[in-house]
């Protein structure tokens, strides 16, 4: 199925058409991880691949057009560096384990204490959430700083100055569309609520579930784009300050990073959690909580301000090409 | 022998026709498409290696003994919110250059930039 | 506090850049940064020091040990790496706040100096850290930030470079990514050192011969090794000027550093090199690489596309020291890097400083500008000689240890290239004396001024240094040698 998706991209043209594609070859590929017992993963793409990036797909299609044009040179090379490539890697997988199999490298080494030692030193069920959130928190705070990375990229190069008539403007334009939404809207006001409870619920349950700080994170974004989509930009922009939203990304990035800040302080390894509480399991689940509390801010409030400023962007007229030397 | 390898031969095709989109196709927004499909088509890699046949999530419970492998897992988790940010700085290029040249295919915008030479 | 200078080292411009937007004044953010980035360049400083007296330092991120939890593992080689990336951030942050505010538009200052800071703690994070993934977490940090910095170029060019930079970068990332997975099938493991004692077992096998290759064609393209290298000089010529002059001094060596790292810390010698065809493939390619790079470089208009070609020619010098193989060779490829991050840096400074008074660096209005600007055309002609490699710059003294370490190999053609390869140089350095010299000026262009003294002080900083480093060899021979041996296995 995904084959047939993925082959299905490469003929269309229609762009609008692919991206909903490649959002349904993110589900397709969410599905897939949750019969490969990967639940964490596929929760993930599920809001990444199928949620955000298409969404992120579909605003960025309504400024650049939706037609692609015919390839007009011969993809003799592409279509060579592709097959080389391709025929190493079928190569390079004679020699693997087989796939299920229980002897392989991986499973004999390092893995093995995550699943056996992980209860009693850090006493989190959710082996994943032991393994992202303490044993490699490292890896996890550059996961933070990438998305926040991204934040601060898209700002640079999509942020626009907003003037207080423009606002007036498109407030206008909105009222007029949006009164034909009436039952949505009232759908959408007792909807909002339950998907941020739900929001919360997959926050502070992801030791135990699958879930964490950045599904929660996406989730919670998604309650606003929802409300941002129904009740246009400048309602949102009413309700949800842009600048305040970049200082809640910035928190959460401080928040993960002083929860090290206290281990060094208190004389111990960067992350070393042990120091939060007398007991090292309770020391645990709070370096867990505060660090899984970091991601979900920062992942929220990113998210938001990407979508802002892509939609942002669509909804003022593109300034007029310039020519510059 | 040929069936213990399959998986892996159908991730390989895959991560395959998304690197051909990247680097056979001239639109700037599809190109971005074709880089996602082969990142996550490297992800369904990395999850596939973590199977055991067996094995059940790894969130343990009372009278599970075969878990799958949880590394991996972590490893995408970190990958997926990479390839986001990636998307995500992409797209606004392409929608900058939408702005700047009008167009959002290479061979018009190659030829923009010869001009202006 | 001792102990914690590894994780300080990436953790301080880590954190340093979310607190940016808490201070709002770009003026402020500007100092914010230098200091920050002062900081990191004495704790790497302090690290070399540690590293040289007392050897390898080790420290588990968590409290976790190794292959469980992440190691940042300070040897002699990422030490120097690391002061040549925060000495060279710090110096050319001094120039930044005058330069940038030419460039680019005021409300997105403080944007910039934050993806700067995180820039530099991405390619921090790569170099100290011994845990493969951990490096790639890292270099996506320093790739995504490097993509929005080089789009805030003021051409619109800019954001074109930056979206091939994009796709390129994020190809090798990706295929790194696949090298790694392949790696961590057969052994279990993501750490390094551990990496390193269990790849032997089964190095004969297909899986890890395809691991191999893919880590070094993504690593070659973060590289930009020729052929890899069309992303390079559009991003280097329409990027900021600071940026360049940052990047052109850090960015590829990073990568140069993940190279040897890779090929002879995790794999070993003796895979790198006899089971795999890599030694006759990097030296026809780095030869390659500076003949066509430099030919190509002569016939540039604009003056930051000729150097960023240039950049593309060293790198094949760092290329074929790199695969001579023997501990003459490394340390050649290690005085090099430091002694291109030293040149390059202060060219593109200078480039920098010529954008700032007349807005363009085409190669066309350089004309007369030896004696409008006199100090920075100076600056330029000594980073020249330097490139070329004539004595008492450093250029000589990377130069002279390549040649020495490729007739010590026996490669005698290969010593003669790479002399070549020098005086393709001295023709695009003389193309811009020329301009600048022999030419009048242009009309209407009297009234340009020396560049301001905040350009001044980091361009002659790093030519001063140039020429010392380049009489007084002590220091830099040293620790290049001490790194290579270590590499080696070799004890002092």
């Amino acid at each position: 199925m995904l084959v047939g998706v993925a082959f299905a991209i490469i003929w269309m043209k229609d762009l609008l058409s692919i991206s909903m594609l490649s959002g349904i070859y993110g589900l397709l590929s969410a599905s897939f991880f949750v019969a490969m017992d990967a639940v964490d993963v596929a929760f993930t793409e599920a809001s990444v691949g199928a949620g955000v990036s298409t969404l992120l797909m579909l605003v960025a299609i309504t400024m650049t057009g939706r037609s692609e044009h015919p390839v007009r040179h011969k993809p003799l090379l592409a279509l060579a560096v592709v097959f080389v490539t391709g025929s190493l890697l079928v190569y390079g997988t004679w020699d693997m384990p087989y796939f299920g199999s229980a002897e392989a490298p991986i499973h004999q080494h390092v893995a093995p204490r995550y699943i056996n030692d992980s209860m009693q030193e850090i006493g989190v069920p959710n082996i994943v959430t032991s393994v992202l959130a303490s044993y490699r928190a490292f890896d996890t705070f550059g996961e933070v700083v990438v998305i926040f990375t991204a934040g601060i990229g898209v700002l640079a190069l999509l942020s626009v100055v907003r003037r207080q008539e423009d606002i007036e403007k498109i407030d206008s334009f909105n009222n007029s569309m949006h009164e034909q939404h009436l039952v949505l809207r009232i759908v959408a006001k007792m909807l909002i609520p339950f998907i941020m409870l739900f929001a919360f619920y997959v926050q502070f349950h992801g030791d135990f579930g699958p879930g964490g700080g950045f599904q929660a994170g996406v989730i919670f974004a998604a309650a606003i784009f929802l409300y941002t989509m129904l009740f246009g930009m400048s309602t949102a922009y009413r309700v949800i300050n842009q600048s305040f939203m970049q200082i809640l990304a910035a928190s959460g990035v401080l928040l993960y990073g002083s929860v090290g800040v206290i281990s060094l302080l208190n004389g111990k390894e960067f992350f070393d959690y042990s120091v939060l509480s007398s007991n090292p399991v309770t020391g645990q689940h709070w370096g867990i909580f505060l660090v899984e509390l970091g991601v979900g801010l920062t992942v929220a409030s990113v998210m938001v301000i990407i979508f802002f400023n892509f939609a942002g962007r669509s909804e003022n007229s593109p300034p007029p090409v310039s020519k510059d030397s | 022998m040929l069936l213990g390898h399959y998986n892996y031969w159908i991730v390989i095709v895959l991560m395959m026709i998304g690197f051909y989109i990247v680097i056979a196709h001239g639109n700037l927004i599809k190109k971005i498409v074709g880089l996602s499909i082969f990142q996550t088509s490297v992800f369904i890699f990395y999850i596939s290696m973590a199977k055991i046949d067996g094995g059940t999530a790894p969130i343990l419970a009372e009278g599970i003994e075969q878990y799958s492998n949880p590394l991996p897992h972590v490893l995408i988790l970190t990958a997926i919110v990479v390839g986001i940010a990636t998307t995500a700085l992409g797209l606004a290029l392409a929608v900058r250059i939408k702005e700047a040249y009008g167009s959002i295919e290479e061979e018009e915008i190659q030829n923009k930039d010869n001009l202006d030479c | 506090m001792l102990i914690h200078l590894p994780v300080l080292q990436v953790i301080i411009p880590l954190l340093a850049a979310p607190l940016c937007l808490f201070l709002t004044k770009p003026r402020l953010v500007w100092l914010f940064a230098l200091i920050v980035s002062g900081l990191a360049f004495l704790i790497s400083g302090l690290l070399l020091q540690q590293v040289m007296t007392s050897g390898t330092i080790i420290y588990d991120l968590g409290g976790w040990d190794a292959p469980w939890g992440i190691e940042y593992r300070i040897d002699r080689l990422n030490a120097f790496l690391l002061l040549i990336i925060s000495s060279i951030s710090t110096i050319v942050l001094i120039a930044a706040d005058t330069s940038i505010r030419k460039e680019i538009p005021a409300d997105h200052h403080v944007l910039f100096y934050i993806l700067y800071l995180l820039s530099l703690a991405g390619m921090l994070g790569i170099v100290a850290t011994g845990d493969a993934f951990n490096v790639f977490v890292f270099l996506e940090i320093s790739s995504l930030s490097a993509y929005a910095l080089i789009a805030l170029g003021k051409d619109r060019r800019a954001l074109w470079a930056s979206y091939q930079y994009l796709i390129m970068g994020t190809i090798g990332a990706t295929f790194i990514l696949i090298g790694i997975g392949l790696m961590y099938q057969m052994t279990g493991t993501l750490n390094m050192e551990d990496l390193s004692k269990r790849l032997p077992e089964v190095s004969q096998t297909r899986t890890v011969f395809t691991a191999f290759a893919f880590l070094i064609v993504g690593i070659c393209l973060k590289l930009a090794m020729f052929p890899l290298h069309l992303w390079l000089p559009n991003a280097y010529a329409y990027a900021p000027s600071i940026v360049t002059a940052f990047f052109a001094a850090t960015a590829t060596k990073v990568a140069i550093y993940l190279l040897i790292r890779f090929t002879i810390t995790v794999f070993g010698l003796s895979f790198s090199f006899t089971h795999f065809p890599l030694q006759l493939l990097f030296v026809v390619l780095g030869l390659v690489g500076i003949f066509v790079a430099s030919t190509v470089a002569i016939y540039q208009t604009n003056v930051k596309h000729l150097f960023a070609y240039s950049s593309i020619a060293q790198i094949g010098y760092m290329i074929v020291g790199f695969s001579m193989t023997t501990m003459a060779g490394m340390t050649a490829t290690l005085l090099h890097l430091f002694n291109h991050a030293l040149m390059k840096s202060a060219l593109f400074l200078a480039l920098g400083a010529v954008m700032y008074r007349i807005g363009t660096t085409k190669l066309t209005h350089f004309q007369g500008l030896g004696r409008q600007m006199p100090l920075t055309l100076a600056a330029i002609v000594i980073g020249g000689l330097s490139l070329i490699g004539v004595p008492l710059t450093v250029g000589f003294v990377s130069k002279w240890y390549l040649v020495m370490a490729a007739i010590e190999n026996g490669w005698w053609p290969v010593a003669a290239l790479i002399l070549l390869g020098s005086l393709l140089a001295v023709v695009y350095v003389w193309r811009i004396v020329e301009m600048a010299y022999f030419k009048p000026a242009l009309a209407g262009t009297e009234t340009i001024k020396e560049a301001p003294l905040s350009f001044l002080i980091p361009i002659w900083t790093l030519i001063l240094a140039n020429i010392y480093f380049g009489i007084d060899t002590r220091l830099s021979v040293q620790v290049a040698q001490a790194a290579s041996m270590s590499l080696f296995g070799v004890t002092p």
